[in-house]
């Protein structure tokens, strides 16, 4: 019996299935709780994911390389699902036109408050060189973080785990801090919400408004070309 | 859906030819998702098969997170180490982007409004 059960494993652990299955089980299971327990932010459907995950794959004994054989079919999507982030943007293109002046200050100023902020309060509270450069670019939407984490010297597979935790962190005091600060205005909520906490900020900006999902997937589209722009360049200068 | 997947997929295509070719700093799906745009600015319409796929590939967006955050796994040790400016970066960083793009846009929001009534 317990041959059986050791052999169904090792077929099981070695399929991508198992793992892709359990990824969705583990999401069902966080959007679930999250309903369950009245939508706050802090039962996010991702974080919970991730954590039943994390302790699945330690339990099981399980290195993530086999684990994202899997999970990578969930992971290829995100590619498209970028791409896709052109159709609320041309919905919003009247908008967009006209505000085009307002959008391209607050880029800038975002963008930098973004970085200087991380590797700044980071480096106040005792951080090593590498985890600065490895959280500089952490608002960015994960592939373009990864990205550039790596051209400038970080450790991108933290740089994904630091985007994620931007992104639920985000959604969990984004509400808070934009009504505490008064800002009513769907336009700079969604450009918030796009430029600090980039996909999953965009997703909970979508589900609020829909000019507010369209201004946050331009500010995430454009955050991250601009971060992309400027990092290397303000990393070369404190060389 | 299937025109539209396919259209979505070469303009990620393209777009990873263009990062490779010209070595640019930005991914590809950034440069596909330029593309798309453009694309749809010269049509002037937006076909509704296309936005059906849009909407069925966002609203599971949250999910296709999931993987890449998994991978926190990889690097427990530096995370445990370092859980205090790592924490505060992200947390004060957060809320501090959030507060500075949120005011940024809606003074220069109102102040576009008004210079567009003061000039007739």
């Amino acid at each position: 019996m317990t041959g059986d059960v050791s052999q169904l494993w090792v077929y099981l652990s070695t399929t991508p299935l198992l793992w892709l299955a359990v990824t969705l089980i583990a999401y069902q299971l966080g959007s679930w709780l999250f309903r369950r327990l009245g939508c706050s932010p802090i039962f996010n459907p991702v974080l919970i994911a991730v954590l039943i995950l994390v302790l699945l794959l330690k339990l099981s004994n399980t290195p993530y390389q086999t684990y994202f054989k899997g999970a990578q079919f969930i992971h290829f999507l995100l590619g498209p699902a970028t791409v896709a982030l052109a159709i609320p943007l041309y919905r919003e293109v009247a908008m967009i036109r006209k505000t085009f002046r307002p959008i391209a200050i607050t880029l800038l100023l975002g963008s930098l408050a973004a970085i200087v902020s991380a590797v700044g309060i980071a480096w106040l509270l005792g951080g090593e060189r590498v985890l600065l450069l490895t959280l500089a670019p952490k608002s960015v939407t994960t592939p373009i973080a990864m990205g550039i984490s790596e051209q400038i010297g970080g450790l991108p597979s933290l740089t994904a785990v630091a985007v994620v935790l931007t992104g639920i962190t985000g959604t969990v005091i984004g509400d808070l801090v934009l009504n505490w600060m008064r800002v009513h205005d769907d336009t700079a909520r969604g450009m918030a919400f796009g430029v600090a906490s980039h996909g999953i900020g965009t997703a909970h900006a979508m589900q609020k408004s829909r000019t507010a999902g369209a201004f946050s997937a331009l500010a995430m589209a454009l955050n991250g070309l601009l971060t992309a722009l400027l990092l290397p360049i303000l990393i070369s200068l404190l060389r | 859906m299937l025109g539209s997947l396919t259209i979505i997929l070469v303009c990620q295509l393209l777009g990873e030819i263009i990062t490779r070719l010209t070595g640019l700093p930005v991914p590809g799906p950034v440069i596909g998702m330029l593309l798309l745009f453009c694309g749809l600015l010269l049509k002037q319409n937006l076909p509704s098969e296309l936005e059906g796929a849009a909407n069925s590939l966002h609203r599971y967006l949250a999910l296709l997170f999931v993987p890449a955050g998994v991978g926190v796994i990889t690097n427990l040790d530096l995370l445990v180490r370092s859980w205090l400016p790592l924490g505060g970066a992200i947390l004060i960083g957060t809320a501090v982007t959030i507060a500075v793009t949120g005011q940024v846009m809606q003074r220069a929001n109102r102040h576009n409004q008004q210079n567009e009534g003061g000039t007739p």
